[in-house]
């Protein structure tokens, strides 16, 4: 019989305001093995871990059930410190009575009530805990980075600097992501090229960060301190060990009426094309979609004219199998396309634009060399409105219930770049609020209405349509609380950001978990923002919410410090709650190994003595090391044969029979 | 029939001869002539009461998991449908594959005792079949009746005449599947489109009749646990008789989740049913929610393939998925 120990922690009034933690220690004082029971307000702080530790050995407890928060935010520190008090620290079970119990309730008798069954639910399951021991594993010390934008960027080179290996890993021919394409950067003006460009210079050019770009992950074995990640290369049609970037080809390629992804298809490229002059790695790559000689056969003018005879239109896929300790995930955003927004208009003129747009067009590497000249007639506006909130924050099917965050920033600053080019061009912009908590973001703002006069209208665009090649917008002023009709030449939509779509099947990849929105959800909101709750994996940047620059670079190099912490180790201390198999009941029968995500689980053929019945047969048995306790095994062994250290059959059912005592 | 039986015997004669097996697994009479249960014969037994009719029904698949531990290699027979089972057997590592030596039997269709029993044929005494006729010398003279009545459920939903795995087939396969057409799922669409009352009296009123025999998990192909969890005294849940409704209940659904994915429908279950309980009916649900929800799968059509249960891909049904298929929705 073990003899137990029970504490409940009031948490302050978190807890006893709707749980009576007095009874509740009472009433488990008749629990069976239980022969002490106490009530404290902080149990996590020092003088309540020894309150543990001297009950521990005041009355030679063999277990210890803690009544508290849930064991996501306290299991370590509790398990530290019956430790500390001799115990082994698997002899500890939590019963969650604040989350799961006194946050929901609001009657006390309710909470009390169910506060005890919890109680007794851990203490029927420490009746059956044994002690364990956990095993070391060693840890690979290089990351991967999934996503070459500035979050990707910066990750790695925090983590390249710290000494360790890095990849980089981007589905796009090169790195820079968003960033590349943005004109000015809010709140200080500079340009996104000349802070972005040197940084992906500087990871090129690093010996320590290896460019996997125009490839994406494939697939994720594995955990932490040990993936296994295969990388899909795919064919770029040159060899990127001859082509130089000299952009021969992409001047010859006959095919150049296939639509510019780098700006946002306002203009064309070739078939053959470097994405933009400061693309890293600074290589060709060819559309096969778009390539009259992958199409016909003929043609080959690009081969022809490349001296260093890089071009290979025979080029294959390639699969690249590497390890990394740890995993970040940088995969950002993208604006989307507001086509389901018709009152806007976006479908019918082309000067109706999206902000992602209107940043390639005010760009001097953009379609129009920096000279905003509006995309129907190629000639200069003098009435621009914009519209915020296109798609954000609305509760419609079709909008994003999220704040996209970034939106009022660059609104303000397209609005006073404007009227500082052309201080003509009367700027309107339609507001449901503006947002700008950040450090210099009001003042920014502030700049764009009172310096550069800039029009700000509370009230939503209710309709864009055409007349004589002019758009006629219709909108409400609600501080005036009158309808507005005005004339513009364009009209620029600050349509919302939303997770890259690559997202969700590489977060199912990872078993990362993701919010209903698909941004990756971190392990705890407030506490450890940059890590997933899936351990050795990490997150930066948009990825995980909309952020603008200075959070992303933020987040990225404090995702780098986690990815450096882990790397810095040698071994990882395993989690002991492993999976075993009982030879006696295992049919060998492979089922375990087929859903094993670890492939932890290997056959063998052994005798086994079953009470003096010899038997030679099929048996699994579980790689501890391997092992990650996720329990799948469990459930699919028809025999029951798996179980799992820690969480056994056996207890869970014992939990559930107190439960439904 | 006769003709099959004739040439059955030859071959088994000829393989027991040659030494490519030293035993079969056949069929004899019980105590009537429509229990037939399976037997094992050695070259020793010159097959003296073999039988091979309308009422050898049974799957002898799950046979070969204790015989194929034994020496040498034994024969067995295999109708179709039962080399689904065989294969999953094989899938899953029970069966030693090297010990066997599969016999791939023609088969157009078998008799349910109980249809023939409600069309009031009892006090059988043998049949011979006829074509599209079945008939029946009785203790109360000679009755006939339609074929087509009296097949077992199974044989309404033929799976068709090829063979998924043998060594040697006895006659060639027919090109055309003879037998089948039946929808085997529409049963089960009714049970969908009851409310869940409806649904849980349904099956209320099916399980309270569980004598807890055991026969349905004792012939299941896929219920071939060394110890089962109802037999495991460790396992929690272990029972010898049904003791309140939930264990009439949870035994079946239980059995329904650990076959899952492996079950092939060959429809054992509801065969050997003493009560009569539709048992199948549980697993064919499980089989059309799988799918719908991962595609096609006909657990035994190879002996390689993971079921879908037990595979993953990213198309994947997302759990949340019980939010938009739930029946009271």
């Amino acid at each position: 019989m073990q003899r137990i120990g029970v504490f409940v922690c009031w948490c302050g009034s978190n807890i006893a305001a709707t749980v009576d933690v007095a009874a509740v220690a009472e009433a488990l004082k008749n629990e069976p093995g239980v022969v002490f029971a106490t009530d404290y307000q902080y149990m996590c702080s020092a003088s309540g871990q020894e309150i543990i530790k001297d009950a521990i050995k005041e009355h030679n407890l063999t277990g210890v059930v803690i009544c508290s928060c849930s064991p996501r935010m306290h299991e370590v520190t509790f398990r530290r410190t019956v430790e500390a008090a001799g115990l082994n620290p698997y002899m500890l079970e939590i019963a969650n009575i604040r989350e799961q119990c006194s946050w929901i309730h609001k009657d006390k008798a309710e909470g009390t009530e169910k506060a005890i069954i919890l109680g007794r639910t851990a203490i029927a399951k420490v009746h059956l805990n044994a002690p364990l021991t956990a095993q070391e594993s060693p840890v690979v010390k290089r990351a991967l980075v999934i996503g070459g934008g500035i979050a990707g960027i910066q990750t790695a080179l925090d983590i390249a600097d710290a000494g360790f290996e890095v990849d980089i890993v981007e589905k796009n021919p090169t790195i820079g992501g968003k960033m590349a394409q943005l004109d000015k950067t809010f709140p200080t003006l500079d340009c996104a090229a000349c802070i972005l460009t040197p940084k992906m210079v500087d990871a090129g050019a690093n010996e320590k960060i290896g460019l996997y770009t125009y490839c994406e992950v494939d697939k994720v074995e594995g955990f932490v301190g040990n993936f296994k990640v295969t990388i899909r290369q795919k064919p770029r049609y040159v060899d990127a060990t001859k082509c130089t970037g000299c952009g021969e080809c992409t001047t010859k390629c006959p095919s150049k009426k296939n639509p510019n992804e780098f700006n946002m298809g306002l203009d064309n490229r070739p078939a053959i094309y470097i994405p933009f002059a400061q693309a890293v790695p600074k290589l060709a790559t060819i559309d096969p979609d778009d390539c009259i000689y992958m199409k016909t056969g003929k043609c080959g003018l690009c081969s022809k004219v490349c001296t260093a005879g890089a071009i290979n239109y025979e080029q294959k896929e390639e699969f690249i199998t590497k390890e990394y300790g740890a995993i970040v995930v940088a995969t950002g955003y993208n604006q989307i396309k507001p086509t389901e927004f018709e009152e806007y208009g976006y479908n019918n003129y082309p000067d109706v634009v999206t902000s992602l747009e209107f940043e390639r067009l005010m760009n001097a590497a953009g379609p129009t060399k920096g000279h905003l000249l509006r995309p129907s007639d190629g000639k200069p506006p003098k009435k621009i409105v914009f519209v915020q909130c296109v798609g954000s924050r609305g509760q419609s099917c079709r909008d994003k219930s999220y704040c996209s965050k970034i939106c009022c920033m660059y609104t303000a600053k397209h609005a006073m770049l404007v009227k500082d080019h052309y201080p003509d061009v009367e700027v309107t912009v339609f507001y449901i609020d503006v947002r700008t908590p950040g450090k210099n973001f009001d003042e920014f703002y502030r700049r764009a209405v009172e310096e550069f006069g800039v029009h700000y209208v509370k009230g939503m665009v209710g309709k864009v349509s055409e007349e004589d090649g002019v758009l006629k917008v219709q909108a409400s002023d609600l501080l005036a609380n009158e309808q507005i009709h005005m004339d513009a030449d364009m009209v620029v939509l600050a349509a919302a950001i939303e997770p890259n779509e690559s997202a969700r099947s590489l977060a199912t990849m990872l078993t990362a978990s993701m919010d209903t929105n698909d941004f990756f959800t971190e392990a705890h909101a407030k506490l450890r923002p940059v890590e997933s709750p899936t351990a050795g994996v990490f997150l930066s940047g948009t990825c995980q919410g909309p952020k603008d620059i200075p959070e992303t670079v933020s987040q990225a190099s404090a995702a780098a410090a986690k990815v450096i912490g882990l790397l810095a180790k040698d071994h990882l201390l395993c989690n002991p709650c492993v999976s075993h198999s009982n030879e006696l009941l295992c049919n060998g029968c492979s089922t375990c190994a087929n859903v094993c995500p670890y492939g932890a689980i290997d056959y063998v053929t052994k005798e086994i003595n079953d009470h003096g019945v010899r038997e030679t047969r099929r048996v699994a048995v579980v790689n501890e090391a391997v092992c990650q306790g996720c329990g799948a095994c469990t459930v699919t062994c028809p025999s029951g044969a798996m179980d799992l250290k820690g969480f056994a059959n056996r207890q869970i059912m014992a939990e559930v029979d107190a439960i439904c005592r | 029939m006769r003709e099959i039986r004739e040439l059955l015997v030859k071959k088994i004669n000829e393989l027991l001869e040659n030494g490519t097996v030293n035993r079969v697994i056949g069929w004899k009479a019980g105590d009537f002539c429509y229990d037939v249960t399976p037997a094992v014969y050695t070259k020793e037994d010159n097959l003296c009461d073999f039988l091979f009719d309308g009422f050898c029904g049974a799957n002898q698949s799950k046979y070969l998991i204790n015989e194929t531990k034994e020496e040498g290699k034994v024969l067995v027979l295999l109708k179709p449908c039962d080399s689904y089972s065989f294969n999953q057997l094989i899938k899953e590592h029970r069966i030693d594959k090297e010990k066997v030596y599969a016999l791939g039997i023609p088969c157009s269709g078998m008799l349910d005792i109980n249809k023939m029993k409600e069309q009031g044929i009892t006090g059988i005494l043998n049949i011979t079949e006829d074509g599209d006729k079945v008939k029946a010398e009785t203790l109360y003279g000679t009755k006939e009746c339609d074929r087509k009545d009296v097949l077992l459920e199974r044989c309404l939903c033929c799976k068709g005449s090829k063979h998924v795995a043998y060594d040697e087939l006895l006659v060639p396969e027919a090109e055309e599947k003879e037998l089948g057409g039946a929808d085997r799922f529409s049963k089960v669409a009714e049970l969908e489109a009851m409310t869940p009352q409806e649904r849980f009296d349904f099956w209320r009123t099916e399980l309270s009749k569980c004598i807890r025999c055991n026969a349905c998990r004792n012939v299941c192909p896929a219920c071939s646990c060394r110890t089962c969890v109802f037999d495991n005294a460790a396992s929690g849940v272990a029972a010898k008789v049904n003791a309140d409704t939930f264990e009439e209940n949870m035994f079946h659904i239980i059995r329904a989740w650990h076959v899952a994915g492996r079950c092939t429908d060959c429809g054992e279950c509801s065969r050997v049913c003493p009560q009569n309980i539709p048992l199948q009916l549980l697993n064919r649900k499980f089989i059309k929610d799988m799918n719908e929800l991962y595609g096609e799968f006909q657990a035994g059509e190879d002996s390689e393939t993971k079921g879908p249960l037990t595979a993953f891909t990213k198309e994947d049904a997302e759990p949340g998925i019980i939010y938009t298929r739930g029946g009271d929705r």
